[in-house]
């Protein structure tokens, strides 16, 4: 088994564990439908920040500012529904194109001036959340219109959900024959169709019980729909393309890369924007379900998206990570945040303790690289 | 009774043996050079005397004033008198003189810094040596040579007994040479003992004692100065038989590949430094030009400048198959047919922790796979294909990268620029530590593809490698071109002169 299929099946242990023991240390609480379907939504907005954050660790750097420019866009995307009477199609067009253009700015400094992604990003830590601060006039600005609202608070009802499944379980066989398509196709070498067809049940499976467990409460929520959908625009992207493929090669070696042909200033700078496109649509998530632009919205979330990427195991020094990792690390973060706010576990604890497990998550895993 | 003796010092490498063998002695006031091509093994030499390469990784005996030395570590060099001034200056820019001369062994008391007495101390020795720089200076504000001096003050202040140079007058300037040369004078008065490191082999016979010369880890033998000549030197440094290991092919040329037209590049630091002088040259298709000279003599600034990933100034005209081609970055020379297997694969070449599949495919990846998306199975077919044409040992193409050894290592990065299908193939230092193995399979690699049509341009530091594979060599000595020679022309002794400046 290779290092990183072992990494991911370590996680989801974990994740097991943690979950196993909150069920047992909640009174049975913590596995409830609808507390798993809480549990993906407060997963949601981290674990979109995690899929762009991702891309960016990938590629070397590091984007310290998400948190502030997602407090901005959400600020923006509330003036110009609320303040300004435009209707819902502006708003989020207006939050996203302002996370982008930050995007583009940040990443340009960082790879045409050259200036360490970590200083002009805590630059914009701070600038951002100021203007935040100045265009709210540090006051919470209130959402009145409904559609917006929907965004982060409704559910796709269980019909919907279940057709969405059958759409995916689909996919799953489709891609399974793809591959098996392709083996034969260039003669990579004997085809195993029991095999296949066993390693094509396990994301159906997943599919099915994630859709009866969500049905069970309300229906899938439809936050949680677009984190599916960013993660697998996500996983695509570091798979399937190019663009991916040359930011895993620039945060491995990038002097190795630029002599390969590659233009390292252009890709970085690309990544930079789509974290920004990412963090404008995670501004409109956060912004629906809380009711509001706050002055403080999104403050530490830069952290979190940090913290979930590398208990999935990505490199800071660039080259190594993956989405699937960032994910699961992002739905361990929320599972702690959850299980701990169940068991009245006191806030500064929280901290501590999440603190404490970021650390040694790292630490464990630098160890087994050690042995290896 | 010798200052120093260093007897049958060998020292392994994985899967080479940098030393194998040496035997070296040094009297009190003696200066003497160590001489040899680049790869024979001096500075390995050196780094097991001052420590570097501590007791226990090499096998041998030490010995200081006939006492047995071993040493753990560079200090415990340093304590019994020995001092090395390497080619990279190891001095910290933003500290001062005087802090620099004693980094490390600052006069305090209970950790505070006593300055005043620092700067007395470093005021004394610099003016014990005649040299008029301030210590309080920062060192950066220094020039290269003047830093150079203040290494040697350095040494000296922790009582060096035994001083050893590698390449000290690489940088500087005729003068600062003078000034650097009455110092040693005067250190040979006092009886320190000398090791000199140089290329340079006029101020080695005008400087030494005696000469050792080392080729392939091994002492060749050591002489007294006035028994030799230029052209002994020579001949004892690359005295060997060009072996079988070079198959022969003749072929026939085709039409110009490349041409280049008044090349010069220009040092990034130093914008009026030339470090191509107006060089121009043309290879053809099938034909492998060798491309000899010493190390700094500008042949890795030549290719990186043609393949457009030079960030200094460079200017010259370049021809790809006759068609004048702007060249701006990688990609662009790429995308005109030229691949570069660049020198050292691991900082330039290799991405280690991926895997080979990632690193085959890299360079090539938008003509294996397309613009946009990429193209798993495509991309397998040829990293197994490249991996089966190469014989690169791996069990399959998503083995990483850092697990393979050294030649197979490289046969990946040359496999990676032929995936881009490339006219003209650029390769730097191409066999740099690898086996004799591995070596030779890359020789016959490189024939095939000449005799394929591939104008091959090589720059080696290994002579007989140059020789063995070139049809054509030119040599560059300090950026200028200064010898072209065909296969038939071509001796070693003549390709040495010429990279030594010695014509």
């Amino acid at each position: 088994m290779n290092t990183s299929a072992l990494r991911a099946y370590t996680m989801i242990g974990a994740l097991a564990l943690i979950w196993i023991y909150f069920h047992w240390a909640t009174g049975s609480i913590f596995l409830t439908p609808r507390n798993l379907s809480n549990l993906m939504l407060q997963t949601s907005v981290t674990g979109i920040l995690a899929v762009g954050m991702l891309m960016i660790i990938v590629s070397g750097n590091i984007d310290l500012s998400v948190g502030s420019v997602l407090g901005l866009a959400g600020g923006i995307a509330a003036i110009v529904l609320t303040n300004l009477g435009y209707g819902l199609v502006p708003a989020i067009l207006a939050a996203i194109a302002v996370a982008v253009l930050i995007g583009i700015f940040q990443g340009a400094l960082t790879a045409y001036l050259n200036i360490p992604a970590f200083i002009v990003t805590l630059g914009g830590l701070l600038a951002w959340r100021g203007a935040v601060k100045g265009i709210t006039s540090s006051e919470t600005i209130p959402i009145a219109d409904a559609t917006f609202k929907s965004l982060g608070q409704s559910y796709v009802s269980p019909n919907i959900g279940w057709i969405l499944a059958a759409a995916a379980i689909l996919f799953v066989l489709l891609m399974t024959f793809k591959h098996i398509k392709t083996i034969k196709e260039y003669e990579l070498g004997e085809v195993n169709f029991t095999k296949e067809f066993l390693k094509s049940l396990l994301p159906i499976g997943a599919i099915v019980a994630f859709i009866y467990v969500m049905n069970s409460y309300a229906g899938v929520p439809i936050p949680v729909l677009i984190l599916l959908a960013v993660a697998l625009l996500g996983y695509f992207i570091t798979n399937n393309t190019t663009f991916g493929r040359y930011l895993y090669a620039i945060g491995g070696n990038a002097d190795a890369a630029r002599l390969s042909g590659i233009n390292n200033k252009l890709n970085v700078l690309k990544v930079f924007a789509l974290l920004g496109a990412l963090t404008g649509i995670a501004s409109i998530i956060y912004t629906a379900r809380v009711g509001s632009a706050a002055p403080d919205a999104g403050v530490l979330k830069e952290l979190d998206a940090i913290a979930a990427c590398v208990i999935g195991g990505a490199s800071l020094m660039g080259g190594r990570g993956t989405i699937f990792g960032a994910c699961l690390g992002a739905l361990i973060m929320a599972s702690l945040d959850n299980g701990m706010s169940l068991l009245n576990v006191r806030d500064f604890m929280q901290e501590i303790i999440k603190g404490s497990i970021l650390v040694a998550a790292v630490g464990l895993d630098m160890a087994g690289k050690k042995q290896n | 009774m010798a200052l120093l003796e260093m007897r049958n010092i060998v020292k392994e490498f994985p899967g080479v043996r940098a030393l194998d063998g040496v035997t070296f002695d040094l009297q009190a006031g003696e200066f003497h050079a160590l001489v040899g091509e680049n790869g024979a093994g001096k500075s390995t030499l050196m780094k097991v005397l001052s420590g570097v390469y501590p007791f226990g990784t090499y096998s041998g005996e030490i010995l200081v004033d006939d006492e047995m030395k071993r040493f753990a570590n560079i200090r415990a060099a340093e304590n019994a008198g020995i001092a090395i001034i390497f080619q990279e200056l190891s001095l910290v820019k933003e500290l001062t003189v005087g802090e620099n001369i004693f980094l490390g062994r600052e006069p305090s008391r209970f950790g505070v810094i006593d300055s005043a007495l620092l700067y007395k101390r470093a005021s004394e020795l610099l003016n014990h040596l005649n040299l008029p720089i301030n210590p309080r200076t920062q060192i950066g504000n220094l020039g290269i040579g003047q830093q150079q001096l203040v290494e040697i003050a350095k040494a000296l202040s922790q009582n060096a007994k035994i001083l050893v140079l590698d390449e000290p007058t690489a940088a500087l300037t005729e003068s600062e040479v003078e000034t650097l040369f009455g110092i040693l004078d005067e250190l040979k008065s006092r009886g320190v003992g000398m090791i000199y490191i140089s290329h340079k082999l006029g101020e080695v016979f005008r400087m030494s004692d005696r000469i050792t010369v080392l080729r392939d880890g091994k002492t060749v033998g050591t002489n007294r100065m006035s028994d030799l000549t230029v052209e002994k030197i020579i001949a004892l440094m690359v005295g060997r038989e060009v072996g079988d290991i070079f198959p022969k092919s003749s072929h026939q040329f085709g039409e110009t590949a490349l041409e280049v037209k008044n090349l010069n590049v220009f040092d990034n630091d130093v914008p009026d430094k030339k470090l191509v002088n107006n060089i121009s040259f043309s290879v053809r298709k099938g034909e492998v030009l060798g491309i000899s000279g010493l190390m700094g003599a500008g042949r890795s600034e030549l290719l990186m400048a043609i393949f457009g990933a030079w960030n200094g100034k460079n200017s010259g005209e370049i021809f790809v198959e006759g068609k004048k081609v702007a060249i701006h970055s990688p990609s662009e020379a790429i995308e005109n047919g030229i691949g570069f297997v660049t020198e050292d694969r691991k900082r330039f070449g290799l991405l280690l922790e991926q895997t080979l599949l990632d690193n085959l495919t890299l360079a090539g990846l938008k003509r294996i796979s397309g613009a946009f998306l990429t193209h798993r199975s495509r991309e397998t077919i040829a990293a197994q294909k490249a991996m089966t044409d190469l014989h690169v040992k791996a069990s399959s193409p998503f083995t990483v990268a850092n697990t393979l050894s050294g030649g197979n290592q490289q046969k990946v990065v040359l496999g990676k620029w032929l995936l881009t299908n490339p006219k003209v193939l650029f390769l730097d230092e191409p066999t740099r530590g690898i086996d004799v193995g591995a070596k030779q399979e890359i020789y016959s690699e490189i024939n095939k593809l000449a005799k394929e049509g591939l104008a091959i341009v090589m720059v080696s530091s290994e002579l007989p490698e140059v020789m063995g594979l070139s049809d054509r060599i030119l040599v560059l000595h300090e950026g200028q071109l200064t010898g072209e020679f065909t296969k038939a022309e071509a001796t070693a002794e003549k390709v040495m002169a010429r990279a030594t400046g010695n014509i």
